[in-house]
């Protein structure tokens, strides 16, 4: 039956599959999240304990969920995979930076001998879930923004913005409030989940001052992160787009993103959908006394992303679009890998279920009993 | 068609081959060490002795602290492709992306989901399944060496794929062809095996400290019979497929088997140099003498090269400029074959931007003819082609005069354990000492003669390393590689003042 399938609709499939990554991998920021809670809802060493060991039981998912997403890209975006990656260089490399210092963190913070000391780990952990987080919405705001770079005829990329002579590689994507803003949108988004999650891990009896504090952040967060997503959803809806005609051409549509909106209703469902789940999944969390809230907010994250994600893509749209030389611009049908090798990787993808199976039976095991002292103090804890 | 900076491809390099290497440090131990562990454990599992899952979980522990700095290397290196090597990531993306991804699929998860088990698990899940979960790890890492190797199989002999003139990249055509690369079966089955002697040469070193300070006697008596048995077992089959893989860089990379022996003028019966001092100064078609001092065992290179005494082995000569009577074609005739192959691309594309089919047409037919030498229109001169041969002679002759140590390092532990005088063999223990360190050379020996060996090319044959990079500026390079460099030797610091502090409170009831 794959080997059916049509170029078109392979192109299309695998961005939805790496699109699923992605909003996965949104949803599993929640760990980076709890790290930057680290210093505000814990406040003695015992209960830092807890909320390093809860989350230091998950934090190989949105690691490994990166570097699945990256690996992805390069096998069904090659295009995209080598433009950005080679052109946004500096914001690349940053990010992969935070996640460097966060692999180790868990492992080496308590250990005897760890020599720069526990709170440098901290510290690594704390850089990961702000800097690292806000960094990826910012690259991802680029979707909607677009960079200045060019392509040449053998398809190798040159980034053309500079200030003041220096080339920023990428940097400048921090200049964009939009950028920023969804940037800082994550940050807080991944505040709320890890204050739902840990509210979900912890044993609360263990810990009982940390519960209000938990429930509180849940709130502040949402709160924080609400002005940022409002301008994010308004400018998205108002901007200019970039959009492809029958002959590939590339020009700037008004209110592109809003049409798109329109012609495609189930990413509207989703965007619309997922915002309230969040909402009911803070609700949950901050007034209801619930530990439940994690799920309807984590499940409304991806919705959210996968709507992020699949908008810039779909109806004729440029994904990663050039301001410098439109033509440039790269669109799913013109970024992708053969026919072939999309094909091959769609079989490959029938193996994402079992994949989901066993990650999820062994979360329900090994969450099944709650983070308690034991766990958190025991001399092999992180 | 590209002008790229020397300095910047060298940059470029040195911040690749740095952060392999490190990454490199880590994996070999993860790959011998996840099996070790799962060993100790199904024998704790079997004989219900709380003393072996006191051995288990020691070793675990060490083996968690190697495993998160090799986390911590590994996802540099997959992201660095799209950020150094771009023009290479466009070019065979569309093939080298789906090992990759494959990869992460298969074996990271795997490995990520079920480490949660093996340190977090022991009260949460039953004897047996916990036990299942450590031997997931184990084969979880060592898929992972499968796809990786697959990838830089397929760099080292390109198979499964044609160049696509429309859209100037190359294509799969067959992935089976990919997967089973002969190049990359015997890469795989070469370095995990190597890799488990590592981890066995490992575990010998801790142990004997052990034994040298009369602490943890039985534990360490313990590990060394599971050690040395792993151990002996997988370097004889490190010696098998090493033999298998110098065979097959014979047949498909001649260029980097001939700078691995030092072989200048190709012959029949060629021999093999057991040992040798190589003539740093001797270049290709000069007539001064490879070697300062050499002992070679006669015809046995070309044994080992084609399976026959009297064959013909190349040398460098022969492959930089050609030898008719034995039917080599040199490279000073590929050079000429590939700048036709690329200036018929370059009218193709302009005549595909002038919407002039016909022309378009005859371009692609001439460049049909000559394609296959393409990558070689890239290089300036013929002897661009030849790799550093000091380097790759060295580092092969310490990998394999190492490799024939470890056997017999291993036979003897093996032997002195079960005659009961390993405590009395005290000659043993300081060699035993050492192991561990000699593995970990051998290791870093190996790749540097597998990739050192493989320049000019990034894709053999098909693109020079200097065609691969990205467009960057020296500085932004110069700065990434001074971040990697500082950053990863601070968390070696730790790692390795952790695992010394580990060793030094040895194992502990629970
Ligand atoms: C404990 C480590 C170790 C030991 C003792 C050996 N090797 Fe090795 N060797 C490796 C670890 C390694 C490696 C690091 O795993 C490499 C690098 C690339 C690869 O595929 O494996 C490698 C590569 C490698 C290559 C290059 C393959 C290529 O470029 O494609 C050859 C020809 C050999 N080995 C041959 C041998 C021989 C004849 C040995 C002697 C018995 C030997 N190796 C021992
Ligand atoms: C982990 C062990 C590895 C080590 C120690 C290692 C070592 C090196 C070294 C020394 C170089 C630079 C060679 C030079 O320019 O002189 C290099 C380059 C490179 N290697 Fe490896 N390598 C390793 C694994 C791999 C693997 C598994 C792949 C492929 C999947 C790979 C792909 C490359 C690429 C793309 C380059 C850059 C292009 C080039 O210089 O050829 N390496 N590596
Ligand atoms: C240039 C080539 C390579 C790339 C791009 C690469 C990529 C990675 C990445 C991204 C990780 C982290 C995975 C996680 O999320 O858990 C990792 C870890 C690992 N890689 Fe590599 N890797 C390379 C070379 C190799 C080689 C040659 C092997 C084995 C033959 C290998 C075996 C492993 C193993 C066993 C791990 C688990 C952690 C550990 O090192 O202890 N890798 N690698």
């Amino acid at each position: 039956m794959i080997s059916n399938l049509d170029y078109m609709t392979l192109q299309q499939l695998w961005w939805v599959i790496c699109s699923v990554v992605g909003a996965l991998f949104l949803f599993l920021l929640f760990v980076q999240g709890g790290q930057t809670l680290l210093w505000q809802v814990a406040k003695n060493d015992t209960e830092s304990a807890f909320v390093v060991n809860s989350l230091g039981r998950k934090w190989e998912l949105p690691f490994t969920t990166l570097v699945l997403f990256g690996g992805a890209l390069f096998a069904s975006f090659p295009k995209f995979y080598s433009t950005s990656f080679g052109g946004a260089y500096w914001v690349w490399i940053l990010i992969l930076f935070t996640f460097i210092i966060q692999a180790v963190s868990y492992e080496y913070r308590k250990k005897p001998g760890n020599v720069w000391g526990a709170k440098t780990y901290e510290l690594f952990m704390f850089i990961n879930g702000s800097v690292g987080v806000l960094l990826i919405g910012a690259a991802v705001g680029t979707f909607y923004t677009g960079s200045a770079f060019s392509l040449n005829d053998m398809n190798q990329v040159t980034w053309q913005y500079t200030l003041g002579g220096v080339n920023l590689r990428g940097l400048e994507a921090a200049f964009s409030l939009f950028n920023l803003s969804l940037g800082l949108f994550l940050v807080f988004n991944a505040r709320v989940l890890g204050a739902l999650y840990l509210l979900n891990n912890l044993d609360l009896n263990a810990v009982p001052e940390m519960e209000p504090r938990l429930r509180k952040a849940v709130w502040t967060n949402f709160i924080c992160l609400l002005p940022f997503l409002l301008y994010v959803v308004v400018s998205i809806l108002l901007r200019k787009g970039f959009g492809v005609d029958e002959a590939g051409v590339v020009s700037m549509v008004s209110f592109k993103y809003f049409f798109n909106l329109l012609a495609l209703p189930h990413l509207l469902v989703m965007l619309l959908g997922g915002i309230g789940l969040v909402i009911w999944g803070v609700m949950l969390g901050a007034f209801k006394g619930s530990v439940k809230g994690i799920w309807p907010a984590g499940l409304g994250t991806v919705l959210v992303g996968l709507c992020v994600l699949c908008l810039p893509a779909f109806n004729s749209t440029a994904f990663y679009p050039s301001t410098y030389d439109l033509q440039s611009s790269l669109t799913i049908y013109n970024a992708s890998s053969s026919r072939y090798t999309l094909m091959v990787m769609t079989y490959v993808a029938l193996f994402i279920p079992v994949l989901l199976a066993y990650i999820t039976y062994l979360w329900k095991k090994m969450d099944a009993q709650k983070i308690s002292t034991e766990d958190a103090l025991d001399h092999e804890a992180y | 068609m590209i002008d790229v900076d020397p300095s910047l491809v060298n940059w470029s390099r040195a911040q690749f081959a740095f952060t392999a290497m490190y990454h490199w440090i880590f994996v070999p131990l993860t790959l011998g060490l996840s099996f070790l562990c799962a060993f100790f454990e199904t024998i704790y599992l079997k004989t219900g002795n709380e003393e072996w899952k006191k051995i288990t979980r020691f070793w675990m522990t060490l083996f968690g602290i190697n495993f998160a700095i090799g986390v911590a290397t590994g996802i540099i290196l997959e992201f660095e492709f799209g950020t150094n090597w771009s023009n290479y990531s466009w070019m065979v993306g569309d093939i080298f992306g789906a090992p990759l991804a494959i990869e992460g699929l298969f074996a990271f998860f795997l490995e990520a989901s079920f480490f949660a088990v093996m340190f977090f698990g022991w009260n949460r899940f039953s004897k047996g399944f916990h036990c299942f979960s450590t031997w997931m790890v184990a084969i979880g890492s060592n898929l992972s060496a499968v796809w990786i190797l697959v990838a830089n199989g397929w760099m080292q002999n390109p198979v499964g794929m044609a160049f696509n003139a429309e859209t100037a990249r190359f294509e799969m055509q067959n992935f089976a062809e990919v997967v089973f690369n002969p190049i990359a079966v015997s890469k795989f089955t070469h370095t995990s095996s190597s890799g488990f002697v590592m981890a066995s040469a490992f575990v010998l070193t801790i142990s004997c400290w052990y034994l040298i300070k009369k602490k943890h006697v039985e534990m360490a008596k313990k590990s060394i019979v599971v050690a040395s048995v792993f151990g002996l077992v997988a370097s004889c089959f490190v010696g098998f497929t090493g033999d298998e893989a110098a065979y097959e860089v014979a047949q498909k990379q001649p260029m980097k088997l001939a700078a691995m022996e030092g072989l200048y003028k190709g012959e029949r019966g060629a021999g093999l140099v057991a040992m040798g001092i190589i003539n740093d100064t001797k270049v290709p078609g000069d007539v001064q003498d490879s070697f300062l001092f050499e002992v070679k065992i006669p015809a046995m290179l070309s044994l080992l090269a084609n399976r026959e005494f009297g064959s013909f082995v190349p040398g460098i000569d022969d492959l930089v400029y050609g030898n008719t009577e034995e039917n080599v074609m040199g490279v000073n005739t590929m050079i000429e074959k590939g700048k036709l192959a690329l200036a018929d691309l370059a009218a193709f594309k302009e005549a595909r931007r002038n919407k002039t089919d016909d022309v378009a047409e005859a371009a692609l037919a001439r460049f049909e003819v000559n394609k296959e030498f393409m990558g070689y229109g890239y290089l300036d001169s013929p002897e661009e082609a030849v790799p550093p041969v000091y380097i790759v002679f060295n580092s092969f002759h310490l990998m394999a005069v190492l490799g024939s140590m470890f056997p017999v390092i291993f036979g003897a532990f093996l032997f002195f354990t079960l005659k009961g005088t390993l405590m009395e063999t005290r000659w043993l223990l300081p060699i035993g000492l050492f192991t561990g360190l000699l593995g970990l050379l051998a290791q870093q020996a190996g790749w540097v003669t597998a990739e050192v060996g493989r320049q000019p090319w990034a894709i053999q044959g098909l693109m020079p390393v200097k065609v691969a990079t990205t467009n960057l500026s020296v500085t932004s390079v110069q700065i990434t590689f001074a971040m990697f460099a500082a950053v990863f030797t601070l968390l070696l610091i730790a790692e390795i003042s952790i695992m010394l502090k580990q060793i030094a409170i040895g194992p502990e009831e629970h």
